[in-house]
C-alpha cells in the first residue's frame, strides 16, 4: 500500500499502469458510521479531479464522494452498491468504489502519501 | 451556554460513547458497536437508553388541575386510572402541536414526560394555565428506557414484579431502598419499560442492567428504531403547524373530548368533519436511496404534493424508509410517488405504518 495516495476529501487511489483504483479511507468510514447506501459514477463517464463521483449515506447523513484525479470510469464495484456494509468492513481493500483510466498522471503529485494523510486525518478530526 | 450532562455521562464515556449536543445536552449518539448493531441488539435482545434529557414534570393531583390540563390536552384525563399512561399533546390555538408527551396518573400526582427541546416552553404554558409559578421540572431524577424482547426478564431480575405491568401502565417500585417509578412503554416498537429514578443511583442501576445482558444504545439507533415503528419525532414529523389529525394521530384524541373545548379544538373538529388537505403517511422508496427530511414528493404528473419529514435506512426491514406529509388525494396506500433526491426522481410508494411490526405486550393497550 506504500504507493497509495490520499486526498483531503478522504479518498485513496492506487495506480496499476494507466488505471487507478479509488475508494474511501478507513478514517472516512469511521467518521461516517454505518454506511447503508452507495451510489457510483456510470461506467464510461468522465470525471474531473475533485468533482463529485458518487455518494455514500450512513444512517445519519449523506456525503459526496469526490474523485482525487480526472479520468474515464472503466469499472465500478457493484458489490458495494448491493451491500454497502462492505464499505465499513473493508474500505481500503475489497470495497473499492471505481476504477479510472487516468487523464493526467501528474495529478497524483498533488495528493498525500500515507504518512501525510494519517497526520492530516488526525489533525482534522481532533 | 453550558452544555448539560446527564447523571450517566461518565458511564457513557466509559462505554466509548460518541457524543452530540442535543437540546442543550451532551448525549451519546452511538457507542463503539455503531448504529446498525445497536439497532439490532435492541430488536433481538435488549437495549438501554439514557433519556434523562427529557422533562419530568410532576403536578399534584386535584379535580381542578385535571380540568385545567384538559383545556390544553385533548385527552380524557377524568377517566384515567391510577397508574395508567396516555400519549397526548400540548395543543396550540391553530390546532398545531407545542409538544407530544406521555401523561401518567400516579397516586396523588400527574407525571408528564416532555421532549427535551420543548420542555422549558411546555413548562411555561402549563404554569400559565395552572396559574402556578411554583411548578418545576424535577432535575434530581434520571429517566432510563430499557427496550427489546429480553428486557422484561433482565429488568425483573433487578426490580421484582416489574414484568406484571401492562402496556401503558406504571407503578412504584424500589431499587436499593430508593423509590422509583416504572411504566411499560417506549419509543422503539419493542416491549419495554421507562424508569424514573434518583440521579444518585442511575449509574448503579444501569450497571445492573448491563451485568444482566442489556447494552447501552445511542440516540442514532433510537431514531432508526422509532422510525421503523412509525413513531413521530417532535420538531420533524409533528410541530406547531401540524395538527394531530393531519399527523394521523387522531386516535390520541379521546373520543369523548372531540366535542369538548380545548386549545385548538375548533380546528380539530373542523378537520375531523371536513377532512384535511395533507396527511402524514409512510413512504417506501423503491431503491436503497435515503429520502431525508425536506425531500420533495411529486406525483406521476410531476406536481409537488408533499415533503418528507423523516427518512433513514431501516436495518430490521433492510430498506430505505421515510415518513412525510402528502396531499390527502395521494395518501392512499400503494399510491406511486416520486422523491427528488440529488436532482433525480426516485420512485416510491405510500405505505402503511409501522414499517416494522410491533411486539408490545398485550393488555390494556387502549392508547
Amino acid at each position: 500500500m506504500s504507493d497509495t495516495k490520499f486526498s483531503k476529501e478522504h479518498e485513496w487511489i492506487t495506480l496499476d499502469g494507466e488505471v487507478g483504483t479509488i475508494g474511501i479511507t478507513k478514517h472516512a468510514t469511521e467518521m461516517l458510521g454505518d454506511i447503508v447506501f452507495a451510489e457510483l459514477p456510470e461506467k464510461g463517464s468522465n470525471v474531473e479531479k475533485d468533482g463529485t463521483a458518487g455518494v455514500v449515506e450512513s444512517t445519519k447523513a449523506a456525503s459526496d464522494v469526490y474523485t482525487p484525479v480526472s479520468g474515464e470510469v472503466v469499472e465500478i464495484n457493484q458489490s458495494i452498491v448491493d451491500d454497502p456494509s462492505k464499505i465499513n468492513a473493508d474500505p481500503e481493500g475489497g470495497a473499492w468504489f471505481f476504477k479510472l483510466k487516468l487523464k493526467d498522471k501528474s495529478e497524483l503529485d498533488t495528493l498525500m502519501n500515507k504518512e501525510e494523510y494519517d497526520k492530516f486525518a488526525k489533525e482534522t478530526s481532533a | 451556554m453550558n452544555v448539560k450532562k446527564t447523571a450517566l455521562f461518565e458511564l457513557h464515556k466509559k462505554h466509548n460513547a460518541k457524543f452530540v449536543e442535543f437540546a442543550g445536552y451532551s448525549m451519546p449518539i452511538q457507542y463503539s458497536e455503531g448504529i446498525v448493531k445497536e439497532h439490532n441488539i435492541t430488536r433481538n435482545k435488549s437495549g438501554i437508553f439514557d433519556v434523562s434529557h427529557m422533562g419530568q414534570l410532576f403536578i399534584k393531583y386535584s379535580d381542578d388541575i385535571t380540568d385545567k390540563l384538559q383545556e390544553i390536552l385533548p385527552t380524557d384525563l377524568k377517566n384515567l386510572k391510577i397508574n395508567q399512561s396516555k400519549y397526548s399533546f400540548i395543543m396550540k390555538e391553530n390546532g398545531g402541536i407545542y409538544d407530544d408527551l406521555i401523561i401518567t396518573r400516579m397516586k396523588d400526582q400527574y407525571m408528564i414526560i416532555l421532549n427535551a427541546a420543548c420542555k422549558q416552553n411546555d413548562l411555561q404554558i402549563i404554569k400559565n394555565k395552572l396559574n402556578n409559578q411554583n411548578l418545576d421540572m424535577n432535575n434530581d431524577l434520571s429517566l432510563i428506557a430499557i427496550q427489546g424482547p429480553e428486557s422484561k426478564t433482565i429488568l425483573e431480575n433487578v426490580v421484582l414484579n416489574v414484568s406484571k405491568l401492562k402496556f401503558m401502565n406504571g407503578g412504584n417500585f424500589s431499587f436499593k431502598n430508593n423509590e422509583i417509578f416504572i411504566t411499560r412503554s417506549g419509543y422503539t416498537g419493542e416491549d419495554g419499560f421507562e424508569i424514573s429514578l434518583p440521579n444518585k443511583v442511575a449509574i448503579s442501576f444501569v450497571e445492573e442492567l448491563i451485568l444482566r445482558g442489556s447494552t447501552l444504545i445511542g440516540l442514532g439507533a433510537r431514531d432508526t428504531l422509532r422510525l421503523e415503528a412509525g413513531l413521530c419525532l417532535y420538531g420533524h414529523d409533528i410541530n406547531e403547524n401540524t395538527s394531530p389529525v393531519e399527523a394521523n394521530l387522531k386516535w390520541a384524541i379521546s373520543k369523548n373530548r372531540i366535542n369538548d373545548n380545548f386549545t385548538g379544538s375548533q380546528k380539530i373538529k373542523e378537520q375531523i368533519e371536513e377532512g384535511v388537505s395533507k396527511l402524514r403517511v409512510g413512504i417506501k422508496p423503491e431503491t436503497r436511496v435515503i429520502a431525508r427530511e425536506s425531500t420533495k414528493i411529486f406525483d406521476e404528473k410531476d406536481n409537488e404534493i408533499g415533503k418528507i419529514t423523516s427518512g433513514t435506512f431501516g436495518p430490521s426491514v433492510n430498506a430505505s424508509i421515510a415518513m412525510g406529509y402528502i396531499s390527502n388525494s395521494h395518501s392512499k396506500t400503494d399510491t406511486k410517488v416520486f422523491l427528488e433526491v440529488r436532482g433525480k426522481k426516485v420512485p416510491a410508494n405510500v405505505c402503511d405504518l409501522p414499517f416494522y411490526k410491533k411486539s408490545y405486550v398485550k393488555g390494556e393497550a387502549n392508547v
